[in-house]
């Protein structure tokens, strides 16, 4: 059936409450309404009021309880109603919730989503347009995806809450009512980790994850009415890294570019960059690039096409990149 | 009074107007104004809804990304704000534009950051005021540390920090009451407790009414009728009368109701009933203090039209200056990410400025349509976000 990249995250939380009961929603506004973005819409009125928490307005007190939660064998799944509003618990993240396997020497689990909306292009007023991915790929301990289209959405939600060690789960805000083919019916495609080719070509790999896929295949559209073939790869998770996938394809491309929204410096295309050129030196024919934000704060919104990699800006980089 | 001491029943919310405009009086705290003070209230009333108004049909319109109403805390902000004195200082959250309007923040400058063209469109320092603050209670210790170094220059002046009734939740606020009772910064929390954070009531928040924390930190808490302008005039220049004087921190909680949605994209037919919305329009805090005018004879016919005539007028000229605000330039994004050059940032510059000259239509020098479409090409969907 055909659902936004909104609802598939709706119905794949709905199946993960409906298959264990340890699974519990936490988050500002997630109850009644339904979320800000109505994720978990409909989900309080099934579920009931036990289950899809509305809590006090504190992040940091969101995700402490989600660990005591854990602790006690839920599996809490929070949501963080902006990207710019993680920092408050960005503490219990990566000093608690990133730490707890390691300190109780793999007792005690902790199977807790942080589900984050992130990216910009919604012309949103400051802190509610950014990328913050790279802290926490940063932080040992804890698992990170993003998903950039309805099916996987569906399915990577639910491995995500299956896991049993934390996820913190980007979801890409301006492609929430993007539609596309999701089939309840035929089990997850993917394991939750893996890259995938989301569309095949021969002549450069570009990389993408969460809203700059959507870029990436309209360069690949641009480039190949000028006869050049890209391929394109959803990363889907930022940590671990599926190097294998990007490797295989930049090891028959020889060209490497990757896209995304949050500032460059120490960014996922710094650390893909580098593992590509170390694995796959000799394939190479051009140096592994990346297009993304700039190294600024995220501007105000009037300026946020200035900032965002966009179809322009991918273009002007393929060109470089084929001209060595 | 001002005290640290635990109330052992929750006093009424201190009024001086009461609903239908009747002057009341109150042991603690009297207010004496002139006509003139009256009706000057009444015309920041008046002029502040209006602007809101008009902020609201500008987003409407597609000229503001988004706008944050004030509607029904008019006199919750007029009240405090008029009891500001220029050596104070502000900080408040993203809805206070009645301060900001008592702190001479031009209306213009206001929707700046609901457009889109800037982060920050006043100059604090100018207005006594920080720019609007996003991030729920990230600001409180900010007012705190601004009070100490206020203390620690010896300097006459007190910090009033904004927030609402959701806020009281966030860790910030409760290490801003901390600090604030051990410092004895001289600091007044005013508490907008407007019944709602985004879908959520108070309940959510506390078990108690909020003017009660204060105790706890050991600092005197007051709660007061937010709907009454000469209330919460009274109430905020005692609190940072007590401040400036070296007494320590107040906490007010002024009691309201947040009369709009949320924001412009929120929908709050989905969590509030129309019955509460009611009984809070029939407690309008405008047609409180025109009650109270026109039964004291304090104002006539001519004034009230002048009033509206007047609103009409800012608005009239806040739409056309709304318009007319201009994009920031592209490198504009490189500005003021620090005090001097920086490697990175100058090397961005370059590449931008560059990859940008192949847009640029010589003749005309602007650039062609790929920076023009701002607000049409948004993604279309349900949401309420702040
Ligand atoms: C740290 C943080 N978390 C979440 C949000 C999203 N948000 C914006 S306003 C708001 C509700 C605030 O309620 P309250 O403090 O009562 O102020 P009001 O909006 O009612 O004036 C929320 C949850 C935010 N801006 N900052
Ligand atoms: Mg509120």
């Amino acid at each position: 059936m055909e659902l936004t990249l909104a609802k598939a995250l709706n119905s794949g939380l709905r199946k993960a409450l409906e298959s264990d009961r340890k699974v519990v929603l936490l988050g500002e506004d997630v109850g009644r309404l339904g979320g800000v973005f109505r994720i978990t819409d409909g989900l309080h009125k099934d579920f009931g009021g036990d289950r899809v928490i509305d809590t006090p307005l504190a992040e940091s007190g969101i995700v402490g309880t989600a660990i005591g939660l854990a602790f006690r064998g839920y599996r809490p799944v929070c949501e963080i109603q902006f990207d710019g509003f993680v920092y408050p618990a960005y503490d219990q993240i990566v000093a608690q919730l990133a730490k707890i396997r390691a300190r109780t020497a793999g007792r005690v689990a902790m199977p807790v989503v942080v589900r984050i909306p992130f990216g910009g292009g919604i012309g949103a007023v400051e802190h509610h347009s950014e990328s913050p991915e790279a802290y926490f790929a940063h932080t040992a301990g804890l698992r990170v995806v993003c998903c950039a289209r309805p099916s996987d959405a569906y399915w990577m939600i639910q491995q995500a809450v299956a896991c049993d060690d934390p996820v913190i789960f980007f979801e890409p805000k301006r492609r929430y009512w993007d539609k596309g083919e999701v089939d309840p019916g035929a089990g997850a495609p993917l394991p939750l980790h893996a890259a995938e080719v989301v569309r095949p070509g021969t002549d450069l790999t570009l990389v993408g994850y969460g809203p700059t896929v959507r870029v990436c295949l309209d360069a690949a559209d641009a480039a190949a009415e000028e006869g050049r073939r890209l391929e394109v790869i959803d990363l889907r998770s930022l940590s671990p890294l599926d190097t294998a996938t990007v490797r295989d394809s930049v090891a028959r491309t020889g060209r490497l570019i990757t896209v995304h929204e949050a500032p460059g410096y120490l960014g996922m295309a710094a650390e893909i960059g580098s593992r590509i050129t170390e694995e796959c030196f000799y394939s190479l024919q051009a140096p592994a690039l990346r297009v993304t934000g700039y190294d600024t704060p995220y501007p105000p919104s009037r300026l946020e096409d200035v900032y965002l990699p966009d179809l322009e800006r991918v273009m002007d980089c393929v060109e470089q990149s084929l001209s060595y | 009074m001002l005290t640290t001491h635990f109330p052992t029943r929750d006093p009424d919310p201190v009024q001086l107007l009461d609903p239908s405009g009747h002057r009341v009086t109150h042991p603690d705290y009297a207010l004496d104004l002139s006509p003139e003070e009256y009706r000057a209230l009444y015309r920041d009333l008046v002029r502040i809804r209006r602007v809101d108004a008009e902020a609201t049909t500008l987003q409407r319109q597609g000229e503001l990304g988004l706008w944050a109403s004030l509607l029904g805390q008019e006199a919750a902000q007029i009240g405090a704000g008029r009891a500001l004195r220029p050596q104070d200082f502000v900080f408040s959250s993203y809805r206070e534009h009645g301060i900001a309007w008592c702190r001479g923040v031009p209306p213009i400058d206001l929707l700046g950051f609901w457009r889109g063209t800037a982060h920050g469109s006043w100059d604090p320092y100018r207005a006594g005021m920080a720019n609007y603050q996003v991030v729920v209670g990230g600001h409180a210790l900010h007012g705190v540390g601004y009070g100490m170094g206020l203390r620690l220059d010896g300097a006459d002046g007190a910090v009033l920090v904004c927030f609402g009734d959701g806020a009281t939740s966030q860790g910030d606020v409760h290490e801003a009451f901390t600090y604030a009772a051990v410092f004895d910064a001289p600091v007044v929390f005013y508490c907008q407790n407007n019944h709602w954070a985004i879908s959520e009531p108070l309940t959510r928040q506390t078990r108690v009414p909020l003017y009660r924390r204060a105790f706890g930190y050991g600092f005197p808490g007051i709660r007061v009728d937010g709907n009454d302008v000469l209330a919460t005039l009274a109430v905020t220049d005692a609190a940072l009368e007590h401040a400036r004087s070296g007494s320590g921190p107040v906490l007010i909680e002024a009691v309201t109701y947040r009369m709009a949605p949320h924001t412009t994209s929120d929908d709050a037919t989905r969590y509030r009933s129309p019955d509460e919305v009611a009984e809070w329009a029939a407690r309008d805090p405008i047609a409180r203090l025109r009650a109270c005018l026109e039964r004291e004879a304090l104002a006539d016919d001519a004034f009230f039209a002048d009033v509206a005539a007047e609103a009409e007028r800012l608005a009239v000229q806040l739409r056309t200056e709304c318009r007319s605000l201009p994009d920031p330039r592209p490198t504009a994004l490189f500005d003021h990410v620090y005090a001097g050059p920086h490697p990175l940032i100058d090397t961005e510059r370059a590449q931008l400025t560059a990859f940008l000259d192949q847009f640029t239509d010589r003749s005309t020098d602007r650039f062609t349509d790929r920076f023009t479409d701002r607000f049409t090409d948004r993604p279309e969907g349900p949401g309420s976000w702040s």
